[in-house]
């Protein structure tokens, strides 16, 4: 319970000096497109019951969803490949590279084999999340020291039962701290991918609101990106906690 | 309980660009309830030929029959115990203690009884659902230990099991391990970097050659286990002629002088 009385306590005074500075910097700008908090938040909540509602939904089941997709796929794959000195022997210089390329200048293809639907915002953002993820796991699983592996066999336990009780608890938190990294850059490209193509989502409404000069909206549009980052992060920073609970035991 | 009997062994590692040699021409009987203490320079070999009795490493010549069974793979009741004790950090305490059961598919409601018995026997259980990274070296190594009680193990391998606890936790637990042996009779194979444990706690003493391990003198300890012993004149002589024994296999440098001296 003190726990949680310090962490809200932190977030309210990260949150005062937030505001503190936003206001700060409208003050010296002292333009229209860079609004304060206090009209901001106003206009955040006219946009948000009578339009934004649907992109903001629209926009959070991409990026959950090539989240989730990319972790789904990439886990198991890196956790394997970095247990298999065989496969890894071919998939090592294979990751190294491929990782490097940027993954973005890939949409035009996706926008022309995928349509202008979510598939190719999916998919890009996946591809993405993909290569983070499957690079941890990699090293993770290769990471493992040899005494756990063994104890864990001389118990009896099959290759599938070592994956279960060793090889993916091991890895978990540095797939989490992965994921919790890459919201970043899946919401950056969620929102460039929605400016390119497509009529809906977050990235299309704010720049809309930007062609039609509707400053007040275009800011509301950037509010509930920052917030649907923030949400992200959060949500899996919690799920962390549930599902790698020893982390935190012990500090 | 049941016998060891080592025959001719030999365990080569495969690497990418050459192979090593960890044993060569083990020969060695270990009596059913015996327990005995390895002792060797860094590197001779012991870890491996405690793998090779786990069933985790192949020989690549000769056999090794426990319990009169040819050794191909991990033995219901061996328990093996590294350096660092094997847990798993995200395992509860109980958990941990429970393993071994969990992969035999023992039921949950028989699994928690006999690990609680386990951890009221090694005072563990009031920490049943702490995590490993919150108990103390000691309480590790009694966690590691209790792991082995729940296995019912009659045969206990240990790989420097104590080394990296302090001095005082560390002759507690000598006296712990032996008063298990006192009441459970299993038979055990100690590898020890030190000595005056080697002494303790092992029946007879083998005495590795560097690598690769050969089996360079077998040291009779009879006396061992009884009340007392460590303060013995007997104890003492035993432990200057292991000492000398090591010496001429050129292992001091490393095999050190005893409990406050190894690594
Ligand atoms: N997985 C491995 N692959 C290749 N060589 C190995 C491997 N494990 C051990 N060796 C080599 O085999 C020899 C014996 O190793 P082992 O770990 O059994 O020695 P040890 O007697 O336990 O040493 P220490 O006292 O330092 O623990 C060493 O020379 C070591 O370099
Ligand atoms: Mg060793």
């Amino acid at each position: 319970m003190r726990g949680w009385g310090r962490k809200v306590g932190g977030y309210a005074a990260a949150t005062a000096m937030l505001l503190a500075v936003w206001e700060l910097g409208s003050l010296v700008v002292g333009s229209p497109a860079l609004p304060g908090p206090v009209p901001a938040i106003r206009d955040f909540v006219t946009a948000f019951v009578s339009d934004m509602l649907p992109h903001l939904g629209v926009s959070a089941w991409r990026v959950v969803a090539s989240m989730v997709l990319g972790a789904a796929l990439a886990a198991p794959l890196g956790l394997a490949v970095g247990r298999a000195p065989r496969v890894d022997a071919v998939a090592g210089p294979l990751l190294f590279l491929t990782y490097p390329i940027p993954k973005v200048v890939f949409l035009p293809v996706l926008l022309v084999l995928l349509g202008i639907g979510d598939a190719p915002k999916i998919a890009l953002i996946t591809m993405i999340v993909f290569f983070q993820i499957l690079v941890t796991a990699r090293d993770a699983a290769r990471g493992i020291p040899t005494s756990a592996v063994l104890s864990v066999r001389s118990l009896g336990a099959t290759r599938w039962q070592v994956y279960r009780h060793v090889v993916v608890p091991a890895a978990l938190p540095d797939i989490f701290t992965a994921l919790r990294i890459s919201t970043g850059t899946a919401i950056a490209v969620l929102f460039f991918s929605e400016t390119i193509a497509g009529t809906d989502g977050l990235g299309w409404y704010i720049i809309d609101a930007w062609t039609r000069i509707a400053y007040s909206e275009m800011f509301a549009g950037i509010i509930a990106m920052a917030l649907l980052g923030v949400a992200l992060y959060e949500a899996l920073d919690l799920a962390e906690a549930r599902v790698c609970r020893w982390t935190r035991a012990g500090r | 309980m049941p016998a060891i009997d080592i025959n001719a062994l030999a365990v080569t590692y495969t690497g990418v660009d050459r192979d090593t040699r960890a044993l060569e021409s083990i020969d060695l009987h270990v009596g059913d309830g015996e327990p005995i203490a390895v002792i060797g320079p860094s590197g001779c070999g012991k870890s491996t030929l405690l793998l090779a009795l786990a069933g985790l490493l192949p020989a690549s010549q000769g056999r090794v029959n426990i319990g009169g069974e040819p050794i191909a793979g991990p033995r219901r009741r061996t328990a093996l115990i590294l350096q660092d004790f094997g847990l798993l950090p995200w395992k509860t305490v109980a958990h941990n203690a429970a393993l071994g059961l969990e992969l035999r598919a023992v039921a949950a409601a028989e699994r928690r009884r006999i690990v609680a018995e386990a951890l009221d026997r090694l005072g563990l259980a009031e920490f049943a659902d702490a995590y490993p990274g919150e108990l103390s070296g000691g309480m590790r190594q009694r966690l590691a230990l209790a792991r082995a009680l729940a296995l019912d193990a009659d045969l206990l391998l240990m790989d420097e099991p104590l080394s990296a606890l302090d001095a005082l936790t560390r002759e507690d637990l000598q006296d712990l391990l032996l008063e298990i042996w006192r009441q459970r009779g299993h038979t055990a194979v100690l590898v020890t970097h030190s000595i005056e444990e080697a002494v303790y706690l092992g029946r007879r003493v083998v005495v590795l050659t560097p690598r690769p391990g050969r089996v360079a003198a077998i040291v009779d300890n009879p006396g061992m286990g009884d009340e007392g012993f460590r303060s013995s004149p007997e104890f003492l002589k035993r432990c200057v002629k292991l000492r000398r024994l090591l010496e001429a296999e050129g292992a001091l440098a490393t095999a050190a002088t005893g409990s406050e001296g190894d690594a």
